[in-house]
C-alpha cells in the first residue's frame, strides 16, 4: 500500500486527510505546531478562557466544524504534531521532532504548507512592536493577547478590518487602519469579488463596523514611517489627498496578503511560475493540485484562495491522489474544483482591491531596511546594483549583499527585494527572477544531527 | 510610554511558571508561548546581531526567525513557537555579548 | 570571417578567467572575455573561500606562495575589498596516523617556505579552547586566510575591465575553430570574434572545447557538501580542517559559521545541478558539533553545492594545449582553484605574452593525460563512489 504523507495540518490539510480515511487510507499528517488547525483556525493554547465562537464571528461554525471533524480524524490517521520537514529528498522526507532528526518514506507527498504575511518594508518597520497582521491575529487566537494596547493595522488587505474587530472586540483599542489602496481601485476590482457575494458582504459588514466604532479608516495612504525610540509610539503617513498624520500607538500590525510558505515545494521538486496579479512566483499544479507525479500541493501553501478554498483544495487533491491510485471520483472532485476555482478567483480580486504597493515599495529610501535577517538596506541591494558588472537577479543580489541570506531565507524579505531588483533593471517582476529554495526549510540545530561522530 | 508590550485579555487557568529572563523572573502559566510570556512582561525579546537593536519577534508563527531568545544552558530556543517550561533561564544575547 | 578582432579570447568568466584578463591586460593586450552567464556564478562563487597554504599538493607551492602574495594584496590591486582575512589554518588529526600524515605534510610545507607550527594536547586546547577533546594534534599556518568567493570574481572582473577587457555576460559561445594563425570565436548571437590566442577557462564546459581541439582530459563534476550557520558569537578564528575531510569550516567576522566536507557528491555540470543530500548534511553537523562542541547549538540555516570538475589525479590542467599553436587551458581545479586562481592568471599571462614556459605551471601541463591518468589516493577517499565511473575520457582509457 502506497505510503501518503500530508504535510500541513490546517484547513487543506485536514480536508485531504479526511478524504483519504473515508477511502481507506491511514495518511500520516505532519504539521509543525502544537495543535491543529492552520493559521486561520489556530486553536487557543489549553486552559485559555477565550471565546473563539465571539471571536471567528461568521466563521464560529466553520471553525468549530473543522475541529470537530479533526478529533473524529485523530485516531484513523497518524498524525504528528510539533514536526518539521526540514528537507526533502526524492521519496524521503527529512523531519526533526524533540530536536531530532529523523526520516519518514512517502509514496505520495501532499504538501498543504499554508502561507505567510506578505511585508512591504518601511522606515521603522523592525521597530519591536512591529509584527505582522497575520501575528496580530496568532497572538490573540493562540494566546490570548493583544500586541498592544493602542494599535494602527496598516497594510493592504481585506484582513486589516477584520484584525481590528477582532481587537475592539476584545478591549483594544485601534489607533487606525490605513490601506494604501484607493477607493477607485477597490471599486474597480468590484466585478471579480462579485465571485464570492458572500465574503464580499463580510468584508463590507467590517468597513461599516469600523466606522461605526470611531476608528479612523484611511484607504490609498503612502505609509511614511513608524516611529519610536526602542519600540513603537506613532505611525506616521499620508493621506490620499496629501495631508500628512500622526497616530500615536504603541503596536503596529503590517500585512500585504499572503504569501504561499512554498519552500518545501521547491524542495520538492515543483516548478513556478510568476503571478502577475499577486505578483509572486507560485508553485504551478493542475486544476486538481498536481505538481508532478507522487507530489501534491493545496491550499494557501500554492494559491491563495482563503480558508474555504484551501479546505475544498485538500480535499479535490486527496480525490486527485485516489484516482492516481486508480480510484476516480469525479462526481466528488469535479464540484470540489469548481469551487476552488470560483473561490481563488475571487480571491485573485482581492489581490487587485488590495494592491501590492509596488510603486511605494519601488520608491523607499536607501536608508529604509529591506532585510531584517541580516540588515540589509534597500539602498545597499541599488548599489550593488549599480556597480559595472552588477547583478541583475534576486539571487545573484543576495550572494553579493547578503539581502535574504538570513534566518528566514527571504522569507520576508523576498517579495519586496523582487520589486527592489525589478525596479533598478526597469523589468517586470518575473524578470527580477525567483529566490531558489535550499534545505533547510527553518534553521535546525547541529546538535539535531544526534550523537557526535565516533 | 508603555513599559509591555502584549495586553492579555484572556485569562489562562493553566499551573504557574516562573522563568527568568536577562536576570529577572518572570511569572508566566503553562501554556503561554516564551515570546508571550517575556512580552507580556516587557518590550524586547532579542537584541540583534548585526547593531544590538531590540527587536520583539515578528510574525509570531515561526516563519520570520526573528524571535530566537538564548538559553541559559547554551542553546537557542524559538521564543513563539516554544512554550514556556518551569525554570526556564533566557537572555537577549549570546553569553559574550553580556559579559561586556 | 566578418567582425572585430582582439589579441587574446577567454572562453570562462568564473575566477581564473578573469584574473588571466586582468594579468593580460595589465601587459598591454587586448582581451575580449566570455561568459554564458554571469562573472562568477559558478564554482568560483559557491566554494568554501579557503585560500589555505599548508598541506597542498607539493608541485603546486610555486604557484600557491605567489598566489597568496596576490591575495594579501587584492584591495591594492584589484581596487574594492574580497573579505580577506588572514585566519591562520588549524589542521587537526585524530590519532597518532594522521598525525603523522600532518607532519609529512607540515614537512613539504615547511620546505616551500610556509611557517608551520605544531600543537599537541593539552597546548592546542589552551591556545584554542573551543576546539572539543577529540582533535589529538594539529598544525597551524599562521599565513593561511580566507576570502569571500561570492565578491572576488566580479571584483576582479570589474578591475579587469577597468583596465580595458571587454567582458561579454551571457554570451554563450557556440563554436571555436582555427582561423589563419589565431581563432574565430563565435556566440550564440552570431557575432564572430577573431583573435590571436585562445583561453579556454570554460570550467564545466572545458573539456568540450578542449576535444574540439583535438585533446581531452577526464574531468568529472562534483561538489562538497556546504552549510552555513546562523550568526553566532565569534570564537573560532581560524579555519579549521580535519585530515580526514569530515570539517573544513571557518567562522565569518560576521559570526556564521561555513562548512565544506567530504565526500563530495558527483554532480550534473551541464544542468548546474549539485544535489547536497541532506545525511551528508546531518553527518557534517555531527562531525562539526564533535570537533567544535559550543556549536552544537548553533542552527544551520541554508546548504548549498558548487559544482567543481576534478581530475583524478587531483591537479588542474594549466598551460599551453598539446596540439594547437596559441590555444591555452585553464581547468578541472579539483577544488583547489580559489586559492591559486590569481596566480594561474599572472603565469598564465607570462605564458601567453611572453611564449615562455613559466616553472610554477610545469606539474600542469595537459599532455600527462597522453597516457593513462594516475589516479590519486584522494581521488578514491574523497567522493562518495569512484566519482569516474562512466566518464567517457577516463574509462576509454586502460588503467
Amino acid at each position: 500500500m502506497s505510503s501518503i504523507v500530508i504535510v500541513g495540518a490546517g484547513a487543506a490539510g485536514i480536508a485531504a486527510a479526511e478524504v483519504l480515511c473515508a477511502q481507506g487510507h491511514r495518511p500520516v499528517l505532519i504539521d509543525e505546531a502544537e495543535r491543529a488547525g492552520g493559521q486561520g483556525y489556530r486553536q487557543p493554547a489549553p486552559d485559555l478562557a477565550l471565546d473563539m465562537r465571539r471571536l471567528m464571528g461568521s466563521e464560529a461554525a466553520r471553525y468549530e466544524a473543522l475541529h470537530r471533524r479533526f478529533a473524529a480524524l485523530t485516531e484513523r490517521i497518524d498524525y504528528r504534531p510539533r514536526t518539521l520537514v526540514w528537507a526533502v529528498e526524492g521519496g524521503t522526507l527529512h523531519l526533526l521532532r524533540e530536536g531530532r532528526a529523523e526520516t519518514i518514506e512517502a509514496t505520495t507527498l501532499l504538501l498543504a504548507t499554508g502561507a505567510m504575511d506578505r511585508i512591504a518594508p518601511m522606515p521603522g518597520w523592525t521597530l519591536p512592536g512591529v509584527f505582522t497582521l497575520g501575528g496580530a491575529q496568532v497572538a490573540l487566537k493562540d494566546q490570548g493577547c493583544l500586541i498592544g494596547r493602542r494599535v494602527a493595522f496598516l497594510g493592504s488587505s481585506p484582513l486589516l478590518l477584520l484584525a481590528a474587530r477582532q481587537y475592539r472586540q476584545m478591549g483594544g483599542e485601534v489607533a487606525v487602519v490605513a490601506d494604501t489602496t484607493g477607493l477607485a481601485a477597490k471599486a474597480r476590482a468590484l466585478p471579480h469579488l462579485l465571485a464570492s457575494p458572500r465574503t464580499l458582504l463580510r468584508g463590507l459588514g467590517y468597513m461599516a463596523d469600523t466606522l461605526r466604532a470611531g476608528t479612523p479608516l484611511l484607504h490609498g495612504v503612502t505609509p511614511l514611517a513608524i516611529e519610536g525610540d526602542g519600540h513603537v509610539e506613532s505611525l506616521r503617513l499620508r493621506d490620499a489627498a496629501g495631508r500628512e498624520h500622526r497616530f500615536a500607538c504603541d503596536a503596529v500590525a503590517l500585512g500585504y496578503g499572503l504569501k504561499p510558505e512554498s519552500q518545501l515545494a521547491d524542495l520538492a521538486g515543483a516548478s513556478f511560475a510568476y503571478d502577475t496579479d499577486f505578483r509572486l512566483f507560485l508553485p504551478k499544479t493542475d486544476g486538481f493540485g498536481r505538481a508532478r507525479p507522487g507530489l501534491y500541493l493545496a491550499g494557501d501553501g500554492v494559491a491563495i484562495g482563503g480558508a474555504d478554498a484551501a479546505e475544498a483544495s485538500g480535499a479535490l487533491a486527496a480525490y486527485a491522489i485516489l484516482s492516481d491510485l486508480g480510484k476516480p471520483n469525479d462526481a466528488a472532485a469535479i464540484p470540489l474544483m469548481r469551487r476552488v476555482v470560483r473561490l481563488r478567483r475571487f480571491q485573485r480580486g482581492l489581490a487587485r482591491a488590495f494592491a501590492w504597493p509596488v510603486a511605494q515599495i519601488r520608491a523607499q529610501a536607501a536608508e529604509t531596511v529591506l532585510c531584517r535577517c541580516e540588515s540589509v538596506t534597500i539602498g545597499a541591494v541599488r548599489a550593488a546594483m549599480a556597480q559595472a558588472l552588477g547583478p541583475v537577479e534576486v539571487n545573484r543580489v543576495k550572494a553579493m549583499t547578503r539581502c535574504g541570506m538570513g534566518r528566514c531565507q527571504g522569507r520576508v524579505c523576498g517579495p519586496a527585494l523582487q520589486e527592489i531588483v525589478a525596479a533598478a533593471t526597469a523589468r517586470d517582476g518575473a524578470a527580477a527572477g525567483r529566490l531558489r529554495g535550499q534545505a533547510p526549510v527553518k534553521p535546525i540545530a547541529l546538535a539535531a544531527a544526534g550523537d557526535i561522530a565516533p | 510610554m508603555t513599559s509591555v508590550q502584549f495586553k492579555r485579555v484572556a485569562e489562562r487557568r493553566g499551573a504557574r511558571v516562573v522563568l527568568t529572563f536577562e536576570g529577572s523572573a518572570i511569572t508566566a502559566t503553562s501554556g503561554d508561548s516564551v515570546l508571550a510570556a517575556l512580552l507580556t512582561h516587557g518590550l524586547l525579546v532579542r537584541r540583534h546581531e548585526f547593531g544590538d537593536e531590540p527587536r520583539a519577534g515578528f510574525c509570531l508563527m515561526g516563519a520570520c526567525q526573528d524571535c530566537w531568545v538564548w538559553s541559559g544552558h547554551g542553546g537557542r530556543l524559538r521564543a513563539c513557537t516554544t512554550p514556556v517550561v518551569e525554570g526556564m533561564t533566557l537572555f537577549a544575547q549570546p553569553p559574550a555579548a553580556r559579559d561586556e | 570571417m566578418r567582425g572585430a578582432s582582439t589579441d587574446v579570447a577567454i572562453i570562462g568568466g568564473g575566477l581564473i578567467g578573469v584574473w588571466t584578463a586582468f594579468f593580460l591586460a595589465r601587459r598591454g593586450q587586448r582581451v575580449v572575455l566570455f561568459e554564458r552567464d554571469v562573472v562568477g556564478a559558478q564554482s568560483s562563487g559557491t566554494n568554501f573561500g579557503n585560500l589555505r597554504l599548508q598541506g597542498r599538493f607539493p608541485g603546486q607551492y610555486p604557484l600557491a606562495l605567489r598566489s597568496h602574495e596576490l591575495w594579501e594584496d587584492f584591495e591594492a590591486l584589484i581596487g574594492e575589498g574580497c573579505e580577506f582575512a588572514r585566519t591562520g589554518h588549524l589542521y587537526c588529526a585524530f590519532d597518532a596516523a594522521e598525525q603523522a600524515r600532518l607532519e609529512a605534510y607540515a614537512q613539504v610545507s615547511q620546505q616551500h617556505g610556509v611557517v608551520i607550527e605544531r600543537l599537541e594536547q593539552p597546548e592546542l586546547r589552551k591556545r584554542f579552547p573551543w576546539l572539543g577533546g577529540r582533535a589529538v594534534a594539529a598544525t597551524y599556518s599562521p599565513r593561511d586566510a580566507t576570502a569571500n568567493p561570492r565578491l572576488a570574481t566580479p571584483a576582479v572582473a570589474r578591475a579587469a575591465r577597468r583596465l580595458g577587457v571587454e567582458i561579454r555576460e551571457n554570451a554563450r559561445v557556440t563554436a571555436v575553430a582555427r582561423h589563419g594563425a589565431g581563432f574565430v570565436v563565435t556566440t550564440a548571437d552570431g557575432t564572430e570574434l577573431g583573435c590571436g590566442a585562445l583561453v579556454n577557462a570554460a570550467g564545466a564546459w572545458a573539456v568540450e572545447m578542449a576535444e574540439c581541439f583535438g585533446e581531452t582530459a577526464p574531468v568529472f563534476a562534483a561538489g562538497p557538501p556546504q552549510f552555513v550557520t546562523e550568526p553566532l558569537p565569534f570564537v573560532m578564528a581560524p579555519s579549521l580542517q580535519t585530515i580526514d575531510g569530515s570539517v573544513i569550516a571557518r567562522q565569518t567576522e560576521r559570526g556564521n559559521v561555513i562548512l565544506a566536507g567530504y565526500p563530495r557528491t558527483a554532480a550534473d555540470a551541464v544542468g548546474n545541478r549539485a544535489p547536497v543530500p541532506p545525511a551528508k548534511t546531518l553527518a557534517a553537523m555531527r562531525a562539526l558539533a564533535g570537533l567544535v562542541p559550543a556549536l552544537a547549538h548553533g542552527h544551520v540555516i541554508r546548504v548549498w553545492s558548487g559544482i567543481e570538475g576534478y581530475l583524478p589525479d587531483m591537479i588542474p590542467v594549466i598551460g599551453r594545449s598539446e596540439t594547437t599553436p596559441w590555444l591555452f587551458h585553464a581547468f578541472g581545479f579539483c577544488g583547489h582553484g580559489f586559492q591559486i586562481g590569481p596566480g594561474v592568471g599572472h603565469y598564465l599571462s607570462d605564458m601567453i605574452v611572453d611564449g615562455a614556459d613559466p616553472p610554477p605551471l610545469a606539474p600542469f601541463s595537459i599532455a600527462r593525460f597522453r597516457t593513462s591518468a594516475t589516479i590519486s589516493d584522494k581521488f578514491h577517499k574523497e567522493f562518495d563512489d569512484r566519482p569516474d565511473k562512466g566518464n567517457r575520457a577516463l574509462s576509454a582509457r586502460p588503467s
